[in-house]
């Protein structure tokens, strides 16, 4: 990002004065010596910088970066008199295993900048039906009992799309990290809830205040108020200094700059809550919790080129809100048959799960496509399933805003032509319409 | 079976909180304030709504008085932000008209915590109920001269109250219907 060039100018022109301090480390000898023989082009990182030896850099021939989305959340972004911050996907061909690196996890903005807050200053209040209405500073919040949990955390807008050309275009708006905080429970037990108490709402911070009714069996179940997200310190685009993590929920329910949490007796239905429970069609009118199966073939997918035929691994990820991957399985020949894959690492609940199948390629077509099946026996279907199964019309799939339409985890298919070349494999729609559109 | 039973201790541990004499287990966390406690979210009920009141008279003027012109228009048509008068409900839109807010309260509520968004929280108690009322107005569900203050916002009708689907309770076992189940 260009506003960041200034600050790493000053520091390398701070770190060049302190190389004179210790020239007597071999590696910078060996830096310095390098670049008075051939100077380095600007932009190229160093590997023996200091800057790399106090936070540590990517190779400079490794450049990935997150996708920018067309525009906002808000239907009004540009013409908005306050900061602007647009929403990015992660790029998901280009990573492996199943943490995402933070840097690279999506990021949706809904209506406001990101808030720059001192966690000094920051607090948590929990009130409501509750017998000891109580604030915590960040400090007391670092005194209790947490746990670290590995889950995935995905927006309601990623759906396969028949115009998207990679993953990151039809699945890029989810993560995977390991988030550490107190489980909600405790902090409502610290409380003390009331009779009556049903539901929690979850309040922002930032300038939109954003705020989501979360059913307070799900609160007492496995919801955490996190402050740490992959080791670190939750970042700012994350939610710094505590955000809500709801395992398994569609994102908009992970409430960012947690700032107050409110006991209540039902659920608000506020802003950012309407769509799901009443749209002009009723044939999506429904409940939005955690999400079904879902799974998708990261490579090959959409816009890579197999350079030869020969063995390849077809590999991807696999997930559901509703528990444990318990298997995957990839089709060759666009679902006529599966062949079961591999899970290759951890397989946690509401988690990323890496899968991978060897395959040959023969330099015939095929087509590529996963489907999940979870802990709980529920299988993800094929977009003709799905589409059966809710009365859908294929335009009422990508016709439909995603915030209306609900959780759209049917397979995504990747055709390889006999080129090598990797394109979507879905049958081209007359219209699509997109959160971000 | 075993995620009910681990449900079932969940529920059980959270009936023993319930208990009149329930001591935190850490003592952490100070009271909140009073001030803080009366600074509250607004639910559907309109149950926390402040002491207070205005009528669409008033809140034409708070309207263009506090600045909303500058991101509404003059009389919250012209834009250049959404209209805040009349609109549908569309299946390809995030666009939410006021009149499809289902509770008047929750109205209320967003004007009185988020806006505007570069200085949320900027309208008093009294402005809020005015600029509530003059939105109300505007989309025809209150009459001109009409009071709003806690008695009277959570009575008002809004007219999609009734096509909303109320969501269901949850459990960790329940399926949801966004998964096919396999055919057996």
């Amino acid at each position: 990002m260009s506003h960041t060039k200034p600050g790493r100018r000053r520091f390398l022109k701070k770190s060049a004065a302190a190389a004179g301090l210790v020239a007597s480390s071999p590696a910078l000898a060996l830096a310095a010596a390098s670049a008075s023989a051939e100077a380095p082009a600007p932009t190229a990182v160093d590997n023996n910088s200091l800057e790399s030896v106090l936070y540590g850099q990517r190779s400079r021939f490794v450049t990935t970066t997150r996708e920018i989305e067309g525009r906002s959340h808000s239907r009004t972004p540009l013409t908005r008199p306050v900061p602007q911050r647009p929403s990015a996907r992660t790029p998901l061909a280009e990573l492996v295993g199943m943490i995402t690196p933070t840097s690279l996890h999506f990021t949706t903005q809904h209506y406001y900048g990101i808030p720059d807050i001192n966690p000094d200053e920051h607090t948590l209040m929990i009130e409501g039906m509750v017998e000891r209405p109580l604030v915590f500073t960040m400090d007391e919040l670092r005194r209790l009992p947490f746990v670290s949990r590995i889950g995935f955390l995905e927006c309601i807008g990623n759906r396969p799309n028949p115009r998207a050309t990679t993953v990151t275009g039809t699945h890029g708006r989810m993560g995977c990290s390991e988030w550490t905080g107190v489980p909600l429970s405790v902090l409502l037990q610290e409380a003390g809830l009331k009779n009556g108490a049903h539901w929690i709402i979850a309040e922002a911070a930032d300038g939109s205040r954003h705020t989501k009714s979360v059913p307070l069996a799900k609160a007492l179940d496995d919801v955490l108020v996190a402050y740490g997200q992959n080791g670190e310190p939750v970042r700012p685009d994350h939610g710094f200094p505590l955000r809500l993590v709801v395992p398994g929920f569609e994102g908009v329910y992970n409430v960012k700059w947690l700032r107050r949490i409110k006991v209540v007796d039902q659920p608000y239905l506020s802003f950012q809550e309407h769509s799901r429970f009443l749209t002009p069609n009723p044939k999506t009118q429904r409940d939005s919790y955690d999400f079904g199966p879902s799974s998708v073939i990261t490579r090959p997918s959409g816009s890579q080129q197999l350079p030869e035929t020969g063995p390849y691994v077809i590999t991807g990820l696999a997930w559901s809100g509703g528990g444990a991957v318990r298997r995957v399985e990839v089709s060759t020949d666009g679902g006529r048959t599966y062949q079961e894959a591999e899970l290759a690492g951890p397989v946690l609940p509401k988690a990323h799960t890496r899968f991978y199948l060897p395959w040959r390629w023969n330099g015939e077509e095929a087509m590529l496509q996963s489907r999940c099946l979870d802990e709980k026996g529920q299988l993800q279907p094929t977009e003709a399933e799905y589409a059966r199964y809710w009365n859908l019309t294929r335009g009422e799939l990508y016709g439909t805003i995603q915030s209306q339409l609900g959780h759209c985890n049917w397979q995504q298919p990747w055709k390889v032509d006999t080129d090598g070349k990797v394109t979507n494999g879905l049958a081209p729609t007359a219209v699509v319409v997109d959160v971000h559109g | 079976m075993g995620r009910t039973f681990a449900f079932a201790a969940v529920m059980l541990a959270g009936a023993s909180v319930l208990a009149q004499e329930s001591q935190p287990p850490f003592g952490l966390g100070r009271p909140a304030t009073a001030a803080e406690l009366r600074d509250s979210l607004v639910g559907p009920d309109g149950e926390d709504l402040p002491d207070g009141s205005g009528t669409a008279t008033d809140g034409k003027e708070v309207f263009s008085a506090r600045g909303c012109t500058t991101c509404h228009g003059p009389t919250g048509t012209e834009g250049p932000s959404v209209s805040l008068v009349g609109g549908q409900v569309s299946t390809f839109s995030n666009y939410w008209p006021i009149s499809h807010w289902p509770f008047a309260p929750s109205i209320w509520d967003y004007i009185h915590r988020v806006m505007p968004y570069d200085r949320p929280g900027l309208l008093t108690v009294d402005e809020t109920y005015a600029v509530t009322a003059f939105l109300l107005y505007r989309n025809g569900i209150i009459g001109e001269d009409d009071v709003m203050d806690a008695g009277t916002l959570p009575t008002v009708q809004m007219p999609h109250r009734d096509d909303y689907k109320m969501p269901a309770p949850w459990t960790p076992d329940t399926r949801r219907g966004f998964e096919i189940v396999p055919a057996q």
